[in-house]
């Protein structure tokens, strides 16, 4: 087994996601079963391959420096869970 | 045991564009809570992010500026973590290839030492927005204006050894990036902020100790605070026979101290990778050399004019260039007084003190270089001499007028008729026979008692070089 | 009507057969009437779709010729629409109505397109049987216990029924060339590049890819007409001038050159499926077509390399997703901690959760390197045997997918059967190259479909080549329902 139900909760807390006893066994399971599978990679020589990040070797385009957005803050905060005064609000942060 | 600390610093410069590193939403300081705000900043689904030539431009400036070299090809990385000010759930930012790689920076030190600080890379990164903890029913609200302004996140080697040289490198740095113009520089506004490194070691270890990350620091005082601080409650601690945790403080500077801040800190994995809604930024030497060919002139370059052209000391001439505007400021006194040292004086001692003393900037001083050129000229033409000129000054400082409409209606001009300093000194030798015959006995120092009664009674207004000049004339006789 | 193609609805608006308003109301209404065994469409915008088609009659009857102007279509649900619910078949934006639109949904709109409504799909397009929507799976108009393929089943579902003429989707492994094939209908996925990306809700940025579903190549030309550009918005969309896509439809095929990669006809491939990918290829041939058998060395790699980048990119892409400015949020959360946890976990179905985890451990510090940097030069060798491959031949042929449509939960339980359905299409999504897959005959009364991949920007070549099989075959045509 590549990876155990203790590997993949502290995965799940990383991306913010929690299973409950039941279903990580499963969701181990499946996982594990995923990466044996992806471990075939390893059997190909790549040393002196050039990692590939995109499809077409592009080069970035420049955008000019201007303001080109107006407010539009009554808008977008329609789909707003729950805003006060122009602020998103969520439970109280503690630093 | 003695200690040596080792601090490195992390600046993040808000790069000075219209619009945001990756979106066209205004960066202006002070809007509404999140008028200033786009889709992108937002980070709605299915937006992506464009990137601003400004922005990469002032970058590439900066690394100019500290002789640093220039990657032709960098890369925008994704750094992953939550937080509530962080809407896309991951900071686009630069790992494996930042915009500017290896400089250097020149400090000088109160001593004189000069001491070169090496700058392992600056790169590109987005602000995040920010929290807002009063209290929302219990809740936090959270204001995206900020969220994607550019970053320009300068890391120093880890080369600093006290509080003083971090503060020296940290004012050098914003003196930088104020006279290359690619930042206000503004702390109060959170347009410049730090992270400090900081770990202790025995003096004469070589390797490095555990060390303590406070972040977000932004005033130069609280930066010598809290090393300062977070210097004691390390050697308290190794001295005790502890060991240091590695994490991340905060400094309170309310109760001047540093706390821990993120008890999760261990957990953290920012899973960097290659931003895929990027691609790598290619510039070649033509990009390069062009803006190489408009880099404004330097602090160090401007200092060593100062001390060729003007004559000035090596010190006067670090604090005069150790401010753009103050740099600016003093060559308009030149301009008008033609007298380089003594302006260099004049606004050294007389204006900064009354600055500091008001905590006023040189871009608010109630003096303006025109008036204060015209006071110079004036000392140096004898006109007045420095003492009148301080009072002179001083009526400047309240709005009074020029320094001539001044001397002309307070009847300050200095008194240069010799007859009628003759007058006076013969009167003061009259009144005064015992101290004469002191002096005829052989007390020099009596000559500064009868300057002194000389100058009273002309109210200042003597020159006192014809004082001199006469007095001993007088006495002789 | 509505067995009308969409270039046949174009010319008959033209023509004056009848009214935008007419053929857009006898859409919505075999929508209503039929959808429910199907579940192909989550939303549906009749009023919006009404005031279009009467604003197009209007500017036809003013003279304006625009080739979709006024003609009906379905966009897939990960396309933004401004003003209308926009899922991505997900609870996480079960509530969501995009404050914008996509620059797909823009382009349509100038176009004069009516937008009839929004399609099912695999949650976040996460899926290759549309059993992982939120809103319950599309079902195979050819049979209803069977998968439509995914993660565009809907449109794919919604075109072979007939209950669209056309309908907007992506393809980021497969997601419009295998639904095309299991529905029986033509489906193109252009260069990586040439269709915006801005507004199309991400699965993974280098791989997402948008483009038409639609009954023939014609139909399919027309829509990447206005679908395709360039766009500043998006960093990666490609600056080329965008050409009429029906241009070359009709040009001979005398003298194309047809590889056939030698991995995509290996074991594995059921043979009765091989024959009549084999049949069609005779069919080339007897258009003057030559065939040629080329290799892809690596092709073995590209399921194993996707289900790294894959996951890599959509595990970040999904951290908006976190209950704060839009979206689901959880009841009632007792701290922020617990917001994201809850919001996360109750808003993300299963098979979207799994791979986060996947590209969370694929990118955490100690195996990032052999993951992900592995992969990433893997993909470089898949994409260079592409290359070699098209310095041969002009075009790829291949099976789009290894079997007809599937039973429900026949692939769910183990999902390594699932990721292999898109054995043969991965690679080109991540080489970046185009490829289409049209209707080439039947197995067991389920359609199977031909798999055209083409050289970088030949998109032009690839609808000549699909189209002119098109001239000379009916399987196009063939429907599930009247």
């Amino acid at each position: 087994m590549s990876i155990d139900s203790k590997e993949i909760e502290k995965l799940a807390d990383l991306a913010r996601l929690k299973f409950d006893q039941e279903q990580l066994g499963e969701v181990t399971d499946r996982i594990a079963s995923v990466l044996d599978f992806i471990d075939q990679l390893h059997q190909t020589e790549t040393q002196a391959i050039e990692p590939m990040a995109h499809p077409m070797d592009a080069v970035q385009r420049l955008r000019a420096d201007k303001v080109t957005e107006s407010n539009q803050r009554e808008k977008y905060q329609q789909v707003a869970p729950a805003t006060e005064n122009g602020l998103y609000l969520v439970p109280k942060v503690i630093e | 045991m003695e200690w040596e600390t080792v601090i490195g610093l992390e600046i993040h410069a808000q790069l000075a564009t219209e619009s945001k590193i990756f979106s066209g939403s205004s960066t202006t300081f002070g809007a509404e809570a999140n008028t200033q705000a786009s889709l992108v900043d937002l980070a709605l689904p299915g937006v992506l992010p464009v990137f601003n030539e400004q922005a990469l431009k002032l970058a590439v400036i900066f690394g100019l500026g500290i002789g640093a070299k220039i990657h032709k090809k960098s890369v925008f990385d994704r750094k992953n973590y939550f937080y509530p000010d962080l809407p896309k759930g991951y900071q686009i930012s630069q790992l494996h290839h930042p915009i500017v790689g290896e400089g250097h920076v020149d400090i000088t030190l109160s001593d004189g030492t000069v001491k070169r600080v090496g700058v392992t890379r600056a790169h590109l990164e987005e602000d995040a927005g920010k929290s807002l903890h009063e209290d929302f029913h219990g809740s936090t609200g959270i204001d995206l204006n900020r969220a994607g302004t550019p970053l320009l996140e300068i890391v120093s080697e880890p080369d600093l050894r006290s509080a003083e040289e971090a503060v020296a490198y940290l004012k050098k740095i914003h003196t930088l990036i104020r006279y290359l113009g690619i930042s206000d520089g503004n702390m109060a506004e959170g347009s410049m902020r730090c992270d400090i490194n900081i770990s202790m070691r025995p003096m004469g270890q070589e390797t490095l100790g555990t060390r303590a990350e406070i972040k977000n620091v932004n005033s130069f005082r609280f930066v010598e605070k809290a090393i300062v601080h977070e210097m004691e409650r390390q050697i308290d601690i190794l001295e005790d026979g502890g060991s240091v945790v590695q994490e991340t403080r905060l400094y309170d500077s309310e109760l001047d101290e540093t706390r821990s801040m993120r008890s999760k800190e261990v957990a953290m994995d920012y899973r960097y990778f290659p931003e895929p809604d990027l691609l790598p930024i290619i510039i070649d030497d033509e990009y390069i050399e062009a803006l190489r060919a408009n880099l404004p002139e330097l602090p160090d370059q401007k200092k060593q004019r100062f001390t060729d052209q003007y004559n000035l000391s090596s010190s006067d001439a670090e604090q005069l260039a150790g401010s753009l505007e103050l740099g600016r400021y003093f060559e308009e006194v030149v301009q008008i007084s033609g007298a380089a040292k003594l302006s260099a004086n004049w606004i050294i001692v007389e204006l900064s003190g009354q600055l500091n003393k008001n905590e006023l900037d040189i871009g608010d001083s109630p003096v303006t270089a025109q008036q204060l050129g015209e006071l110079v000229l004036r000392i140096q033409d004898n006109t007045i001499s420095g003492k009148i000129a301080k009072i002179v000054f001083q009526e400047i400082w309240n709005g009074k007028g020029s320094a001539d409409q001044i001397i002309e209606s307070q009847g300050l001009k200095q008194v240069t008729d010799s007859g009628a300093i003759e007058t006076l000194v013969d009167e003061v030798i009259a009144a005064n026979p015992s101290q004469v015959e002191q002096y005829l006995a052989g007390k020099e120092k009596m000559l500064g008692f009868f300057v002194g009664q000389i100058m009273k009674a002309s109210k200042g207004k003597a020159n006192p070089g014809q004082v001199n000049e006469i007095l001993k004339g007088k006495l002789k006789q | 009507m509505h067995n009308k193609t969409l270039s046949e609805i174009s010319s008959g608006l033209r023509n004056g057969d009848f009214s935008s308003e007419e053929i857009t109301r006898h859409f919505l209404n075999r929508i209503n009437q039929l959808d429910p065994q199907f579940n192909s469409f989550i939303a549906v915008t009749e009023e919006q779709a009404i005031q279009q088609a009467r604003q197009a009659d209007k500017m036809i009857s003013a003279g304006e010729t625009q080739a979709l102007l006024g003609v009906p279509f379905a966009h897939k649900d990960i396309f933004c629409t401004e003003g209308v619910l926009t899922t991505s078949g997900s609870k996480m934006l079960e509530n969501f109505i995009s404050p914008y639109d996509s620059t797909v949904a823009a382009n349509l709109k100038r176009a004069g397109a009516v937008n009839l409504g929004k399609t099912n799909m695999d949650e976040f397009a996460m899926g290759s049987s549309n059993e992982t929507s939120f809103f319950g799976p599309v079902k195979n108009p050819w049979d209803v216990t069977r998968v439509p393929g995914g993660s565009s089943g809907g449109s794919a579902a919604a075109v072979a029924a007939r209950l669209a003429p056309a309908a907007t989707a992506t393809d980021t492994g497969g997601s419009i060339r295998q639904p095309a094939s299991l529905c029986g209908v033509t489906g193109l996925k252009p260069t990586y590049g040439r269709i915006s990306r801005w507004g199309m809700i991400a699965f993974a940025s280098s791989l997402d890819q948008a483009g038409p579903i639609t009954q023939t190549a014609e139909d399919a030309a027309l829509m990447l007409n206005s679908m395709a550009g360039f766009d500043p918005k998006d960093s990666t969309s490609v600056d080329q001038p965008v050409p009429d896509y029906r241009a070359n439809l009709n040009d001979s095929l005398k003298g194309l050159t047809i590889g056939l990669p030698k991995e995509y006809f290996a074991s594995g491939l059921d043979p009765k499926l091989e024959n009549i990918i084999q049949e069609a290829i005779s069919e080339y041939q007897r258009l003057g077509a030559t065939v040629k058998e080329v290799s892809l060395p690596n092709s073995s790699l590209s399921v194993p390399v996707y289900y790294v980048i894959a996951p890599a990119e959509c595990s970040t892409n999904l951290s908006r997703f976190d209950g704060v400015r839009y979206g689901y949020r959880c009841a009632e959360p007792i701290n922020l901690e617990d917001m994201y946890t809850r919001t996360r976990s109750e808003g993300f179905g299963d098979e979207v959760k799994r791979r986060i985890l996947i590209g969370t451990y694929v990118l955490s510090s100690g195996f990032y390197d052999a993951y992900y940097i592995q992969a990433q030069k893997t993909r470089r060798l898949i994409q260079q045997d592409f290359v070699n491959a098209f310095e041969q031949v002009d075009v790829l042929m291949a099976p789009t997918s290894p079997s007809p449509a599937f039973k429900f939960d026949e692939k769910t339980a183990d999902p390594l059967t699932m990721y292999l359905e898109d054995i043969y299409t991965i690679g080109v999504n991540l080489a970046g190259l185009p490829g289409i897959s049209i209707p080439a005959g039947q197995l067991d009364g389920l359609p199977v479909g031909l798999q055209i991949i083409g050289n970088y920007f030949s998109e032009s070549k690839l609808l000549n080549v699909a189209h002119q099989y098109q001239q000379v075959t009916g399987w196009h045509k063939a429907q599930p329902i009247d």
